[in-house]
């Protein structure tokens, strides 16, 4: 016991330090599973996050957008795939995790839970909800745990893209027929106030933000990072033409930051609770391919159990021959 | 150029027709496949296809010289106008079926490009020499896949026979002669002579798949070269043509 | 690790971004055998042209150093100085060395 406080210490002092955990290193019970459940959650997100966006890319309106939407989605599903591997290095498989996604036990950022009804919500959801994303990941670079970090990185190269082409649609949209500038505004204000939420609880609601400071998992608090947020895309509602949605939304002059409005945490914990507007259809598109798939997966695994017997069949055959 | 350039145009146009109804079907898999790295691996088929639809698409706006661009003769033809063969609009089914659409065409995509980087008409044999590559790497992928899922499991075995004998009917298509071909002799090859190549590379994955080759001679669909559609194409392109159609005047 | 028998294996992958480089740890992912793995690999990890080699090792074959090791391992090197070239005092005048 005494043992445990004593390396519990030297773990806080070698964090303190910003130094990196890596998978085989000594650590806390409470931080592998802190990890685990936040790494988890974030591939979760990236692998559900790709519906939404799918479910335009057969009808994205020119090829050239067609192709981008297909690579940025293609790109989440990838990103899912370095978080999951990130995770599997605290002695958790993908298996076990996805059986946590699909039993409802594991959770995934509530905002995918949201329909996209235009293709301004192509736009909307790149700039808005990937940028937030994208001011989470950034501080995710840095974070205690190794694997993680390098994931982030990787995956904080290939994001710049994602909000960029996001921005890129709602521009055209803004510039465009009055259809399409209503198209965009619709979008902005469905998406904006579930991309405040992104961001989490308030930080006095927040249960967690305290000890993930602490072990550097986190380096900026929710408050924190959604402020820093709004202060930078309002000036991008400006240039658009759009309107941001929120009447109490003004410049203070002595916080030098911006006021925003009241977030509707109701409407935050319902949804993450599962009553959004799409969290059974969202589950049940990920059950659905992990049933289908399980004969495809099957077959793949008895095919190159085959091929391994018969070349070691075959190596056998030579060994005697020799 | 001893070709017409409205015969180039329309040649360009039924290939880039192939490789957008296919590469559309495919992307409709994307957040769906078995397990994330084949997700992944068939949306990269996908962006090629559609990446080389684009190509074809230019080459074919740049021969009718009308104004028309890409997505003009993307999203703005009736399906009576799209000249792909019928192989590629058929629905996605389950895995296998999409592997074994996938195989038909690759197979013949592949020896297609073969002799179409060999065209002296300069634009084809540009962009064949490079979807050639790509094309490679799909006829790869997807072999492998029917192979994995014939020689897996009783279940896959079964599967996959029965998407091959479904789809069968719609490869004779592939190697139809239409005046089309001959009238652009020299500068593409006749469909006809790619299918003994063809043949023989069914022949070659169907035994290591332990498959059985359905009878070559058996009665072919047909129709989609001359604008004849199945039931599935026009839903394909309500789908896809939706925005530009209901959005007349707007640029995206 | 808890992954059952069923499961795809999992593979490292190490990825060389041009030659002259060696390869370097890219992530890892999930494949019924080795030429899955390496297109997956191909697929997953060089979207955006990052290599032009790819090695893929089952994850189970890695054979790595415990940290608790890490001072009878490492630690001895840490009082070796004299195999930096920092040690030696060389006058400025000699110049380059």
């Amino acid at each position: 016991m005494g043992e445990e406080i004593s390396l519990e210490h030297r773990f806080q002092a070698y964090v303190d330090a910003d130094n990196k955990v890596e998978p085989k290193d000594w650590m806390p019970e409470k931080y592998r599973k802190t990890m685990i459940r936040q790494i988890s959650q974030h591939a979760h997100s990236e692998v559900v996050g790709m519906l939404p966006e799918a479910n335009w890319i057969t009808r994205a309106p020119s090829l050239r957008s067609k192709l981008i939407l297909l690579a940025k989605v293609q790109d989440e599903g990838g990103h899912g795939l370095y978080l999951y591997s990130a995770a599997e290095t605290l002695g958790i498989s993908r298996e076990e995790l996805l059986d946590d996604l699909l039993a409802g036990r594991a959770k995934y950022s509530s905002i995918f839970n949201y329909p996209t009804l235009s293709w301004a919500d192509m736009g909307a959801v790149g700039w808005l909800v990937d940028g937030a994303a994208i001011a989470n990941q950034v501080m995710l670079c840095r974070t205690s745990y190794g694997p993680y970090a390098r994931a982030m990185v990787r995956i904080c190269k290939e994001e710049s893209f994602h909000q960029r082409q996001g921005y890129e649609i709602m521009m055209h949209l803004a510039a465009g027929t009055p259809d399409q500038k209503a198209m965009a505004q619709d979008a902005l204000n469905r998406w904006w106030w579930p991309s405040l939420m992104m961001f989490g609880p308030p930080d006095d609601q927040s249960p967690n933000t305290a000890q993930s400071m602490a072990w550097r998992i986190k380096r900026k608090t929710n408050d924190e990072l959604r402020q820093e947020f709004v202060d930078k895309t309002v000036p991008q509602v400006e240039f658009l033409g759009l309107q941001v949605p929120d009447s109490d939304l003004k410049w203070n002059e002595a916080r030098g930051h911006y006021d925003f409005g009241p977030i509707d945490w109701e409407e935050f914990f319902q949804v993450v609770g599962g009553n959004g507007p799409c969290n059974k259809e969202r589950l049940a598109a990920r059950q659905k391919a992990h049933d289908d798939g399980m004969w495809v997966r099957e077959a793949a695994l008895a095919h190159a159990k085959k091929r391994a017997a018969a070349s070691a069949a075959s190596n056998d055959l030579k060994t005697s021959a020799a | 150029m001893k070709w017409a350039t409205c015969d180039l145009a329309d040649y360009a146009l039924r290939k880039a027709d192939d490789t957008l109804v296919l590469g559309q079907r495919l992307s409709e898999w994307c957040g769906h496949g078995p397990v994330l790295e084949q997700d992944i691996a068939l949306t990269n088929v996908a962006l090629d296809l559609i990446g080389q639809a684009r190509g074809y698409y230019q080459m074919a706006a740049a021969w009718r010289a009308d104004g028309s661009t890409e997505d003009d003769l993307a999203y703005r033809r009736d399906a009576h106008l799209f000249g792909n063969h019928l192989l590629v609009e058929l629905p996605n089914g389950h895995w296998g079926d999409t592997l074994a659409r996938q195989f038909f065409f690759d197979a013949y995509n592949f020896f297609l490009l073969e002799q179409l980087s060999k065209s002296p008409v300069e634009e084809i044999s540009a962009l064949a020499q490079k979807a050639y590559k790509e094309v490679s790497y799909h006829a790869q992928f997807s072999a492998e896949w029917i192979i994995r899922l014939g020689d897996g499991t009783d279940e896959s075995h079964a599967k996959i026979q029965q998407s091959v004998n479904r789809l069968w009917a719609y490869t004779g298509e592939l190697f139809e002669d239409t005046d089309l071909d001959r009238k652009l002799d020299g500068a593409v090859p006749l469909p006809s002579t790619l299918r003994a190549d063809w043949l023989q590379k069914m022949r070659e994955v169907f035994a290591l798949a332990t498959l059985e080759l359905p009878d070559p001679n058996a009665y072919m669909q047909k129709g989609g070269l001359h604008g004849r559609h199945t039931e599935h194409l026009g839903y394909i392109l309500a789908e896809m043509q939706y925005l530009p159609r209901a959005y007349p005047d707007a640029k995206w | 690790m808890s992954q059952s028998p069923d499961a795809w294996p999992l593979w490292e992958v190490f990825v060389r971004s041009k030659n002259g480089l060696a390869h370097k740890h890219s992530g890892s992912l999930h494949a019924p055998d080795a030429e899955t793995a390496l297109k997956s690999a191909r697929d997953v990890y060089t979207r955006r042209s990052e290599g032009v080699s790819i090695w893929v090792i089952p994850s189970s074959a890695v054979v790595a150093s415990s940290p608790d090791e890490r001072e009878p391992l490492f630690a001895p090197s840490d009082d070796k100085p004299y195999r930096h070239p920092t040690f030696y005092d060389i006058p400025d005048e000699v110049g380059h060395m």
